[in-house]
């Protein structure tokens, strides 16, 4: 095939790919319309490089009835040639090795961010996905507005969290919102709190998968847990906790209703969409440590794109997702959709108006050791029940001692049923 | 004269037999298998009772339990006596009786995800329309959906909401079966009105009683979609059944363990209805 | 009418609006909000009326993937309730008309098909050794398999209410016995059948798991998953929502209304023998 026609076709000529296979690729992406449009975008784009390539787009639900498709079309041989999916815990349920394409070959690889590679990895070292979106940040949004006000400054410890807490509270405004209406937003500051305990024991990840370290009997752990109580105790919830949505708590943050909300960073994809200006008057920084001499965010991977090891159109199927994970396929995205965070592919400029809290969070990622992987990125291990535990801890129907104990059970039970040894 | 058996062949069972046992009873009894094994979709282990005994281990399992049993009770229950209320009440011959009985009926039509997302609005702590009327006349209402000891009644009462209009929609046929000759001789009998429905409607709509519990007992008991729709079995596991408690093992990707649990919900519904439908059948041979 | 009647009348109809028109005003209400103030979920009136916009958003939201749900959910419903209704009617008929031993095993997997849930993955190797699997050929069977047993109940009650001296005096007349179900008994069974179809055409119109599982693909589309267009994770566009709820309400509501009146009298005859 000539690829200088291509090349002079469009401005997105500097494609990788040597040959291009005819084909109709199939894309199953989850409804979120931020990947809808970046999948739009870059099979638009793709397609108008390569003419004999077609896409079918076809998309599926999120959250727990997303797991289950994915799940069942790779187990009876009928996925999609494309489809995408999370990194890390996650990816491991999907038994890689028998159903997911080996991408260690590809040749974006040179330029994905190595930090990302570890959540797609099988563990016979193969490499099974690429990056599909911005990585995100699970810190905590807060109003610049009544910080300034209060003259209060950013904490880089627990104490000062709380400390501002208490002079928000009495300035009269909410000082910590949480919505466990949406109820897997009770788990942000909970999994946000990692990178605290990873600072002070950097071989937990690997303990606790081997079952030697457990989150009712480690002290530095058990904090994460007893963090979520100490504000439920204080008495800082917003009056409607458990009923709001994560509609309301972004909502609640860009009208200075209230001070704090821990949160995905990418969360605030939704306010912008109605009010691009909304973004102005919030930051974001991470979960405080107990001292301030480790101070960093946890950060989540993004979501991969994955080729089932059956998928009829596999070459085909493998040259798009290179493509997609160049710095050309970023670019179409940030063209897209914008960035709510780093991009893991080397080369690929952010573009300099980032949105207020997105802008406040790239600086964690530019030093080392300032970012942390979340939990679920270095672990298969991660219990089921975990957002039902947070919001019992989170309005004080159970303590953080007892609800510890439950997560580690609940933990017990996964790894059993994974297989995983030493349980 | 021919034989009677000819005209009643048995041929007449197999095109709808044929679909039930390929699609429905064959996939899914086989299915049982799994039920002793850890099941990954892709290979089988065989474990014996463990994902029984690890079943019964869930935590809130005994709560989850009670719950369903709760909330079928009280769904089915409640389904039958407004049902029968207001099958009474629409077939009285009142003012805009035919509109009535549509708007009765209007909330079946409904999808599952919808209603869920309403009430969630309706019922929301502060500003959702319950607490906001209730405000009005110096109540201060409680959190519908997010007080541990509430969520569940909360459901039950949509459930209620959404399903009393079938459950009406047979009463009125029971009730328009029942010859007036009855109510006739009741009346010279010099029975009052209340009289007439306890001694008269209520014995004779028997049938209609029974479809409407069996039906509704055996979805309550089966519940699912509203409860998930609603508040996920929340906050925390306070409105947890046990469907949704097999539905969050499949999710996790334990597939034996939520077939473990499929066996001993199937279980629990034939040991309620069995001797219920056999209950039922017997009086109404004694009648 | 009595003055008591429509007394009655005025004050079931005032508390009726209450209970059950208010939740349908507040999904109308907000299906004609803007984005914003729909996701506030307040029982208000909108500040501008966007209705128009809304629906035209929804209908072309994914490339017209609504008007292709209709379309498909429309077969699904038509075939699966037809094939339900001659099943489900003559299984009922031979079950009440003949007795056996082989009575109690039917009644027994009628039971069977009403408690127990399906079984997914092991459905759908079925499915797939068959070559049915994502074919709407294949939907429309398991929507059959799954609502007969709550067909065949039905029947086997409401032939109990038809006289066997009318079969026997066709029987003699010299009719076959396809002649005598399809001539005589399927047309005194139009109660039965009216009934049913309102009843099972709402349950397969509105059902969302089962196409979700053996009907995956863009074209299979079917109308209780457009609802996942509006709804994610991260956002939720309230005002499409609940326009794309309304929108999908409409063609079970047509088949209501227009079975409305025939229903009661389907039900009456049937009732009888419960």
């Amino acid at each position: 095939m000539n690829r200088m026609i291509f090349g002079a076709f469009a401005g997105v000529g500097l494609l990788l790919a040597p040959t291009a296979n005819a084909a109709t690729l199939t894309v199953l992406v989850d409804s979120n319309t931020e990947s809808v449009n970046a999948m739009q975008a870059l099979t638009e784009a793709y397609s108008q490089a390569h003419p004999d390539v077609t896409f079918d787009l076809e998309t599926r639900p999120g959250g727990s009835e997303g797991d289950n498709i994915i799940k069942t079309r790779l187990a009876i041989g009928e996925m999609a040639d494309i489809f995408n999916y999370n990194a890390g815990s996650l990816f491991l349920n999907l038994k890689p090795i028998q159903t997911l394409a080996d991408l260690s070959d590809l040749p974006s690889q040179s330029t994905i961010k190595p930090v990302f590679k570890p959540g797609v990895t099988s563990v016979d070292g193969k490499v099974r996905g690429v990056p599909f979106g911005a990585a995100r940040g699970g810190g905590i949004f807060y109003n610049k507005k009544i910080y300034a006000d209060i003259g209060l400054q950013v904490p880089v410890t627990w104490q000062q969290f709380m400390e501002n807490n208490k002079k928000i509270k009495e300035a009269g405004f909410v000082p910590v919102v949480q919505t466990y209406g949406t109820s897997w937003t009770s788990q942000v500051l909970f999994l946000g709190d990692f990178f605290n305990i990873q600072a002070k024991q950097p071989d937990f990840a690997k303990l606790y998968t081997e079952n030697k370290a457990k989150y009712a009997t480690d002290p530095v752990a058990f904090r994460s847990f007893e963090k979520l109580e100490e504000i439920a105790k204080a008495d800082y919830l917003n009056k409607d906790y458990g009923a709001a949505t994560i509609d309301d708590g972004l909502r609640m943050i860009a009208d200075a209703k209230g001070a704090h909300y821990p949160m995905l960073s990418h969360g605030i994809r939704a306010l912008l969409k109605d009010d691009p200006k909304a973004a102005e008057s919030i930051g974001y920084f991470a979960v405080p440590g107990d001292d301030d001499e480790h101070n960093g965010l946890t950060a989540w991977l993004p979501p991969a794109l994955y080729v089932p090891a059956a998928s009829p159109n596999l070459e085909a199927a493998k040259q798009f997702v290179d493509w997609a994970a160049s710095v050309n396929g970023c670019e179409t995205m940030i063209k897209a959709i914008g960035a709510s965070g780093p991009y893991m592919i080397d080369g690929c400029a952010l573009p300099t108006n980032l949105p207020s809290p997105v802008a406040d969070m790239i600086p964690y990622f530019q030093t080392e050791g300032r970012t942390a992987p979340a939990l679920e990125f270095l672990s298969p291990v991660k219990g089921p029940a975990l957002e039902q535990i947070t919001v019992e801890i989170g309005s004080g129907i159970k303590t953080a001692k007892q609800g510890a104990a439950l997560y580690d059970a609940d933990v017990g039970k996964q790894a059993k049923q994974l297989g995983l040894p030493n349980w | 004269m021919r034989k009677p058996k000819s005209a009643y062949p048995y041929w007449f069972v197999l095109p709808g037999a044929v679909i039930f046992t390929v699609l429905f009873l064959a996939p899914t009894v086989a299915s049982f298998w799994f039920a002793f094994t850890r099941w990954d979709l892709y290979s089988a282990q065989f474990i014996g009772l463990d994902n029984f005994v690890q079943f019964f281990k869930e935590p809130f399992l005994v709560q989850g339990l009670w719950n369903t049993l709760i909330y079928a009770f009280l769904t089915s229950g409640t389904k039958s006596i407004f049902g029968l209320l207001l099958a009474v009440l629409l077939t009285s011959g009142i003012w805009a009786q035919g509109f009535l009985r549509t708007v009765v009926f209007f909330p079946v039509l409904v999808s599952t995800i919808g209603i869920g997302i309403t009430f969630a609005a309706l019922m929301h702590p502060t500003k959702g329309l319950i607490n906001v009327g209730l405000d009005q006349i110096g109540i201060a209402g409680p959190g519908w959906l997010t007080s541990a000891s509430l969520a569940l009644y909360s459901i039950a009462f949509v459930d209620l909401w959404k399903g009393v209009g079938l459950a009406t929609l047979i009463y009125i046929a029971g009730l328009s079966a029942i010859s007036p000759d009855y109510y006739e001789a009741a009346r010279i009998d010099g029975a009052t009105r209340l009289q007439q429905f306890w001694r008269v409607t209520v014995p004779l709509v028997r049938p209609a009683t029974v479809t409407v519990l069996t039906l509704s007992l055996i979805g309550g008991l089966r519940s699912f979609d509203l409860i998930w729709a609603m508040t996920k079995g929340g906050p925390g596991f306070s409105s947890d059944v046990l469907a949704s408690v097999v539905y969050k093992q499949y999710q996790s990707g334990f597939y034996g363990l939520s077939t473990a649990g499929n066996v001993i919900l199937f279980v629990l519904i034939a040991i309620i209805i069995v001797p219920m439908t056999y209950l039922f059948s017997r009086r109404e041979v004694h009648q | 009418m009595t003055r008591r009647q429509l007394m009655t009348g005025l004050l079931a109809t005032a508390i009726a609006s209450i209970i059950f028109l208010l939740p349908f005003i507040f999904i109308f209400v907000t299906a004609t909000k803007s984005s914003q103030e729909a996701s506030l979920l307040n029982f208000s009136l909108p500040g501008g009326w966007h209705l128009w916009d809304n629906f035209i958003k929804v209908l072309q939201a994914r490339n017209y993937m609504l008007l292709l749900a209709y379309l498909n959910s429309t077969i699904i419903t038509v075939c699966a309730v037809a094939i339900m209704v001659l099943c489900g009617a003559m299984i009922g008929y031979l079950l009440q008309r003949r007795s056996s031993r082989w009575n109690k095993i039917i009644y027994a997997m009628v039971m069977v098909g009403l408690i127990v849930p399906p079984a997914v993955v092991p459905t759908i190797w079925v499915l797939q050794g068959i070559g049915l699997f994502k074919t709407i050929h294949g939907m429309i069977l398991i929507q059959v398999a799954y609502g007969l047993p709550f067909s065949v109940l039905m029947y086997r009650n409401f032939v109990a209410a038809i006289p066997q001296d009318l079969d026997e005096a066709a029987i003699i007349d010299g009719a076959k016995p396809l002649q005598v179900f399809f001539k005589v008994i399927l047309p005194l069974l139009k109660p039965a059948t009216v009934t049913l179809i309102v009843v099972k055409s709402i349950a397969v119109f509105n059902d969302f798991t089962h196409p979700l599982y053996y009907l995956p693909g863009r074209e299979n589309v079917t109308v209780q998953l457009t609802l996942y267009n509006f709804q994610s994770q991260f956002e939720t566009q309230y005002n499409l929502l609940f326009m794309n709820i309304l929108l999908v309400t409409i063609p079970p509501l047509i088949v209501f209304i227009f079975f409305n009146r025939q229903i009661v009298a389907g039900m009456t005859a049937g009732a009888v023998k419960g």
